[in-house]
């Protein structure tokens, strides 16, 4: 049984104004198989999070810890990490020129899994993902995101966690930007890739809306850089309806 | 010229900005001098003695190559092999050929030294209209300073792809000519993957005629100093120039180009596109890009661009766009220019799917430069070339 857990993490961001305190102590314990929703209003830390858990070089743990089975992942490189068992999914995934898709995600399956995928499988895999999240086969020989418009981007991401299957995914907006086409679409891959593979997610998100489609086992309200309040799905429901004005009131929200 | 027709953008006379005085007293500065307006001759001695500050000559290591300058060259016919296809002909010719001179003529002393030095030319003769493919290899110059002229004539309605593959030692400056006749399709590849100590330097002149088309490909990856800089002229109406470059400068090496786009007639088209990575102390590239649309070119389309990676400290990448319109009717002009380090941006996504930086880099770079490999068109050159940049790139600690 794996488990993720986030233990009293501090983080600061560089910025042009010099490091900025962004995270004041989170505390979140994932198990294989859960669903976190993290849901807080812009600014509040959630993206950060995200990026700091995946290791991007940004950002600065000024304290804390993030344990994956017992084994500090603050210690790994990003790669390391990926090869861990993480991924992140990213909001706004990257263009990599000249890199066609079907190159990359056997590059990146072979280093996470440590010798090359079979051929004949790997090829039927790709496919029949590709299948599932309605992406057409161009796809898989076009450069990696470049000219794909904002959903299709998302898709891909989702793409690379079904065929990666890594452990924990941190899920970072994947809902924004979509129409509920597509939202339906990514939803469904979210679902399937944990039916499969039963990891753990944690899925980041400003709307209740992609909640329709993703069922959240726990939900955390994330204001001014830590933890505010959490529940079950209940608690989504209620913002929903609300909104986050009742724990704005005395937070620094710039 | 017509007169009672003309179009009205030519009722203007053009201006070059900067042609006339300032008002600001007269500082004695040199007025900007229209690309096409350079001295030109094919005598060697109507040039200046070089001194390093001309325009055309600041920016190349010209203490290394003092001979191929002034000295004396070794004129004679060249070795070379080449392989077999039918509707190209390949054969010495005289310099009293008439079709030496009408691509082009030397606009610097360099030049002009190949230009009155050479004995005999080589000409590449294309009149097949099925398209057909040959590679002319020279991989024996040696290391005696030479001068060489090669013509290479498509005739009209022609198509083939001819691969200058230079490999070996070479201490060499030449000129190559190149005329693309009437709707002929002629793409030109030169692949420079000399010796280390291997000097080269080459001005291509083509003249491209009436709805013709030709793809231009510089690939230069090999040698001390490689300074090939190729000259456009897009001299009749519909004339079409793709023109590419791909370069990858290591510790100490000198690669240069001067690409010059002349649109000459009406509705023409060029597109320029360089791509280089430099990686290594002294790496040195230089790109100079100068499109002229004159004034008879109404209607032309062209854009140009530079980009340039650089992957270690120590380097220098040199990137100069010059873009001059003497008419208001046009289709489109651009170009751009780039010159950075990695997107770190990249590197975190590739890394954070598990793939280890150095592969991650790898990656980055050969994504880059592969836009202009695939333009090349030919497969197993296409397979050699990736297998060189994977070998530059695994050379040296990314």
């Amino acid at each position: 049984m794996s488990v993720l857990e986030i233990k009293d993490l501090h983080v600061n961001v560089e910025t042009d104004q010099g490091a900025k305190k962004i995270l004041r102590g989170v505390d979140l314990t994932i198990n294989e198989g859960e669903i976190h929703a993290v849901m807080g209003p812009n600014g509040s830390g959630k993206s950060t999070l995200a990026y700091t858990i995946a290791g991007h070089p940004k950002y600065h743990v000024e304290g804390g810890s993030i344990l994956l089975d017992g084994v500090e992942v603050l210690d790994m490189s990003v790669d390391e990490r990926a090869r861990a068992g993480l991924f992140l999914a990213m909001q706004y995934p990257v263009e990599i020129p000249g890199v066609t898709n079907t190159n990359f995600l056997r590059t990146a399956k072979t280093a996470i899994e440590g010798e090359a995928p079979s051929i004949r499988h790997w090829i039927k895999d790709v496919r029949t993902a590709m299948d599932a999240l309605r992406m057409d086969p161009s796809f898989a020989e076009r450069n990696v995101n470049e000219g794909f418009s904002g959903g299709e981007k998302k898709r891909n991401e989702i793409l690379q966690l079904e065929l990666l299957k890594p452990k924990f995914a941190v899920l970072d907006e994947t809902d924004s930007g979509l129409d509920v086409d597509a939202l339906k679409i990514v939803s469904e891959g979210v679902n399937r890739a944990k039916a499969n593979t039963g990891l753990g997610i944690v899925l980041i998100t400003h709307y209740t809306r992609i909640l329709r489609y993703i069922e959240p086992n726990f939900v955390h309200v994330f204001v001014n850089g830590r933890i505010a309040e959490q529940g079950g799905r209940e608690l989504a429901d209620r913002l929903e309806d609300e909104g986050y004005d009742r724990f704005l009131t005395g937070a620094n929200v710039g | 010229m017509p007169s009672s027709d003309a179009p009205a953008a030519s009722l203007v006379s053009p201006e070059q900005h900067g042609l006339k005085k300032h008002s600001d007293g007269g500082w004695g500065l040199a007025p900007v001098q229209t690309r096409s307006a350079r001295f030109a001759s094919f005598e060697h001695s109507d040039f200046p003695v070089i001194t390093g500050r001309e325009a055309v000559w600041k920016l190349s290591p010209i203490a290394k190559f003092a001979d191929l300058l002034d000295g004396e060259l070794d004129g004679s016919a060249f070795p070379y092999t080449a392989t077999d296809a039918a509707g190209v002909s390949i054969s010495w010719i005289d310099r009293t050929d008439p079709r030496i001179g009408t691509a082009g003529k030397p606009e610097e002393r360099a030049s002009a030294n190949a230009w009155t030095s050479f004995e005999k030319a080589l000409l590449i003769r294309i009149t097949g209209e099925d398209a057909t493919e040959v590679t002319v290899l020279r991989d024996a110059l040696g290391t005696a300073a030479r001068a060489a002229h090669i013509v290479i004539e498509a005739a009209p309605f022609s198509n083939a792809r001819i691969v200058l593959d230079n490999t070996g030692d070479a201490r060499i400056v030449e000129n190559v000519e190149i005329i693309v006749g009437e709707s002929a399709n002629l793409s030109m590849i030169t692949v420079q993957q000399w010796n280390d100590g291997a000097v080269h330097l080459a001005n291509h002149f083509s003249r491209v005629g009436r709805d013709a088309k030709l793809k231009h490909i510089v690939v230069s990856l090999g040698g001390s100093v490689v300074r090939l800089n190729p000259t456009t002229h897009l001299a009749e109406s519909g004339a079409d120039v793709e023109a590419y470059g791909l370069y990858f400068a290591d510790a100490g090496q000198h690669l240069e180009q001067q690409v010059y786009v002349h649109h000459e007639a009406p509705h023409t088209r060029s597109r320029v596109n360089y791509k280089g990575a430099l990686q290594g102390e002294g790496a040195r590239t230089v790109w100079i890009g100068d499109v002229l649309i004159g004034q008879q070119a109404t209607g032309t389309d062209s854009y140009e661009q530079n980009r340039n990676l650089v992957l270690s400290e120590g380097t220098r990448a040199d990137s100069i766009p010059n873009l001059e319109i003497e008419t208001g009717d046009i289709a489109g002009a651009g170009h751009a220019s780039a010159t950075g380090r990695f997107d770190d941006e990249q590197l975190f996504y590739l890394q954070s799917r598990g793939i280890p930086e150095e592969e991650a880099r790898r990656l980055v770079v050969r994504g880059f430069l592969s836009e202009i490999v695939q333009q090349i068109g030919s497969a197993p050159l296409e397979e050699r070339l990736q297998a060189v940049l994977e070998a530059e790139l695994v050379g040296t600690a990314l």
